[in-house]
């Protein structure tokens, strides 16, 4: 087990690997995501509030699951990276903040076109949409440092720290915009009303759930993998991929 | 020449990068007590990171240190307490008077020697200038004051980075008679320049960096 | 201790005899809160409504406009080469750059708050409650703004980065602090608010060092 992960920190063992998995990655992930779709969509029944209109939980949901899932990873492998200098470490972290920046700006997308016939409008500030506009704020700090930064792995550490003091962040900015939102809002209409779901809908929910996470973790190994390249553009193993294609 | 006495500081295996340049790979140098080394090398060659490496600023890709026969690995702050580091930069505040900042200067560093900021200053050729701002001296003046940092502090090894910068005649003596002092007291300097040192013992040891 | 002490010392020294860097952060702000009656209303009931919010808003925006000479200078002039190489941990010297930064822009801040509560038709309690929030939060901001200025201070564009970095960490501080004081105009309890700051406060005293450390050591590499 221990020598498959020290394995898998040497970039050109990551390079072989990932290649491998992404096709197996891609083909269940698409697989997941038209059952889950087809299950949300038609199978699913209109919900007797708010008609048809719900069924964008079927992407906001396992959207804003993700902005926070890969936020908690991305913050965990730059730890990995920063405090055991594994060059794959730090390109899982650096693939993964754009992707989970786009998942949690679907998220708010979906979310405020839901809010249009839930509250007639576009945007409220509604205590999960505001954390979830905060997280983008982190995210986008995260890949503007990174950005800003020239050498690859300085601002690979750099974001690291950043990443680390926005999770130990992430949880006090939950709660403060919940009590925040409980004080001027009195109750909000709470989205999912979580015990009475149906299992009609819970079932296609998770699916599309499964189905994003993989999907996530397809676009992060493609994405690493031109990160080791770039990365490792000096030595002799990039060398010989480039050459035999 | 230099008789092979007790060993003071060893690297080993040292390997640098700037961006994707790698600067040097597998450099080992060793200093022992009383004996200086030169850096030597064209514009580029990773001098100044070479010293920012050995003082912990630069984080050497690969490599070990050894400090008095002990690797430098958990705890830093003992090879830090006997170190001065005096970089390009001279780590001065123009709006505060030289004594002041040497005094600020002293209070962060290593351990300090029974001797007074006036006298330190007054040594390096500023007597009359200790209550001036530093951002009117020259700038030579200024490096000087860098210099009085070495006078009071009590550390066994040197890091110099082109020490003679903006310095003048008289000033370049002055940093030769210090270096040979410390040496005397068995001391190590490593330091960049591409002035030769002229010591009474003969030319320091060079290392030579390349491109 | 020593050390601590030395760099707290240099740092108010170098504030006293640049004076416009204590003062300006404190026109701004008077400036700022000046400019609401005159956008808004000068009407005392919505400035009370609104007083809250933007004292602690515009405490925020001219706490971020000093944060950049935490550091900056100190990069420039290589004196954080000297902090970094120093025998004493690192952390310690930042927790007393941040103690240095506080006593030039958050406790003028403080000192000045009965003025901005009487511009915006505070009574004295609420005065002092606002007070109170800003004695608890300020540092808070100092803290984890230390960590923004760390990170970026290599960065010859950082200014802006900076903003982006620190601001959204800022809000848990924004809506407690904003809160206490609008608690107590209502008459509900606000001890809550100021000991959740405090908590913050303590929370940052703890871990805001030792993560600004470690990424001066990183900005230094």
């Amino acid at each position: 087990m221990w020598t498959f992960f020290h394995k898998l920190g040497s970039p050109p063992y990551f390079y072989r690997i990932a290649g491998r998995l992404i096709p197996w990655l891609g083909w269940v992930c698409a697989g997941l995501l038209v059952a889950g779709l087809y299950g949300g969509l038609v199978l699913a029944p209109p919900d007797y509030q708010q008609g048809d209109s719900y069924r964008i939980i079927f992407i906001h949901v396992p959207s804003a699951w993700m902005s926070l899932f890969i936020y908690v990873l991305m913050a965990v492998s730059g730890a990995v990276g920063l405090i055991w200098r594994i060059k794959v470490a730090e390109a899982i972290a650096a693939a993964s903040a754009p992707v989970g920046a786009w998942f949690t700006f679907l998220a708010l997308i979906t979310g405020s076109l839901w809010g249009k016939p839930m509250w007639g409008t576009y945007w409220v500030w509604d205590a999960r949409l505001t954390s979830e506009l905060i997280l983008l704020f982190l995210y986008l700090g995260v890949i503007g440092l990174h950005s800003a930064i020239e050498d690859r792995r300085t601002a690979s550490r750099a974001t690291a720290v950043l990443s680390l003091v926005g999770l130990v962040n992430i949880p006090i900015i939950h709660f403060s915009v919940e009590w925040w939102n409980t004080l001027h809002q009195g109750a909000t209409v709470t989205k999912i009303g979580a015990p009475s779901i149906d299992l009609s809908m819970l079932l296609p929910l998770l699916i599309m759930a499964l189905g994003f996470k993989l999907y996530y973790f397809m676009v992060l190994l493609m994405r690493s993998r031109v990160e080791v390249l770039e990365r490792e553009r000096g030595s002799v193993w990039v060398r010989e991929v480039v050459q035999t294609g | 020449m230099s008789k092979p006495s007790t060993s003071l500081f060893e690297a080993t295996k040292l390997e640098c990068w700037r961006g994707d340049r790698c600067l040097f790979s597998e450099l080992d140098l060793a200093l022992a007590a009383g004996e200086a080394l030169q850096v030597v090398g064209p514009n580029g060659c990773g001098k100044t990171t070479l010293l920012r490496a050995v003082c912990g600023l630069t984080r050497a890709e690969r490599g070990t240190f050894i400090f008095r026969g002990a690797p430098l690995d958990g705890s830093p702050e003992t090879f830090r307490s006997e170190l001065v580091y005096i970089g390009h930069e001279n780590g001065l505040k123009s709006e505060l008077t030289a004594l002041e900042n040497l005094r600020a200067l002293r209070d962060i560093a290593a351990q300090r020697r029974e001797l007074s900021l006036q006298a330190a200053l007054k040594r390096v050729g500023l007597e009359g200038f200790e209550d001036r701002p530093v951002r009117t001296l020259s700038s030579g003046q200024r490096r000087r004051v860098a210099l009085a940092r070495l006078l009071i502090a009590q550390a066994t090894l040197w890091l110099l980075d082109e020490p003679f910068t903006a310095l003048d005649q008289a000033g370049a003596r002055l940093v030769n008679v210090l270096v040979e002092q410390h040496l005397n007291a068995g001391g190590g300097i490593i330091f960049t320049s591409h002035i030769p040192l002229a010591l009474t013992k003969g030319s320091p040891r060079q290392i030579m960096l390349s491109t | 201790m020593r050390a601590f002490v030395a760099v707290t010392r240099r740092d108010l020294l170098l504030a006293v005899r640049r004076r416009s860097e204590i003062a300006n952060p404190l026109l701004f702000m008077l400036i700022v809160i000046s400019l609401f009656p005159l956008g808004i209303s000068p009407a005392p009931e919505t400035l009370r409504l609104i007083a809250p919010g933007i004292i602690w808003v515009v405490a925020l925006l001219s706490v971020l406009l000093t944060l950049e000479s935490m550091f900056r200078a100190d990069f420039d002039d290589g004196s954080l080469e000297q902090m970094l190489v120093s025998p004493h941990p690192l952390a310690l010297l930042v927790t007393a750059k941040i103690a240095a930064h506080w006593l030039v822009t958050g406790l003028p801040l403080l000192l000045v708050s009965p003025l901005l509560g009487a511009l915006t038709h505070l009574n004295a309690a609420t005065t002092v409650v606002l007070a109170a929030s800003l004695a608890l939060g300020t540092p808070v901001l100092s803290f984890v703004g230390a960590i923004g200025v760390a990170l970026t201070v290599g960065l010859r564009r950082g200014g802006a980065l900076l903003s982006l970095l620190v601001l959204p960490l800022y809000i848990p501080t924004l809506i407690f602090g904003a809160n206490a004081v609008s608690a107590v105009m209502d008459g509900l309890p606000y001890h809550g608010q100021l000991m959740m700051l405090g908590a913050f406060l303590l929370f940052s005293l703890a871990l805001a060092p030792l993560a600004a450390a470690a990424a001066l050591r990183i900005s230094m590499n």
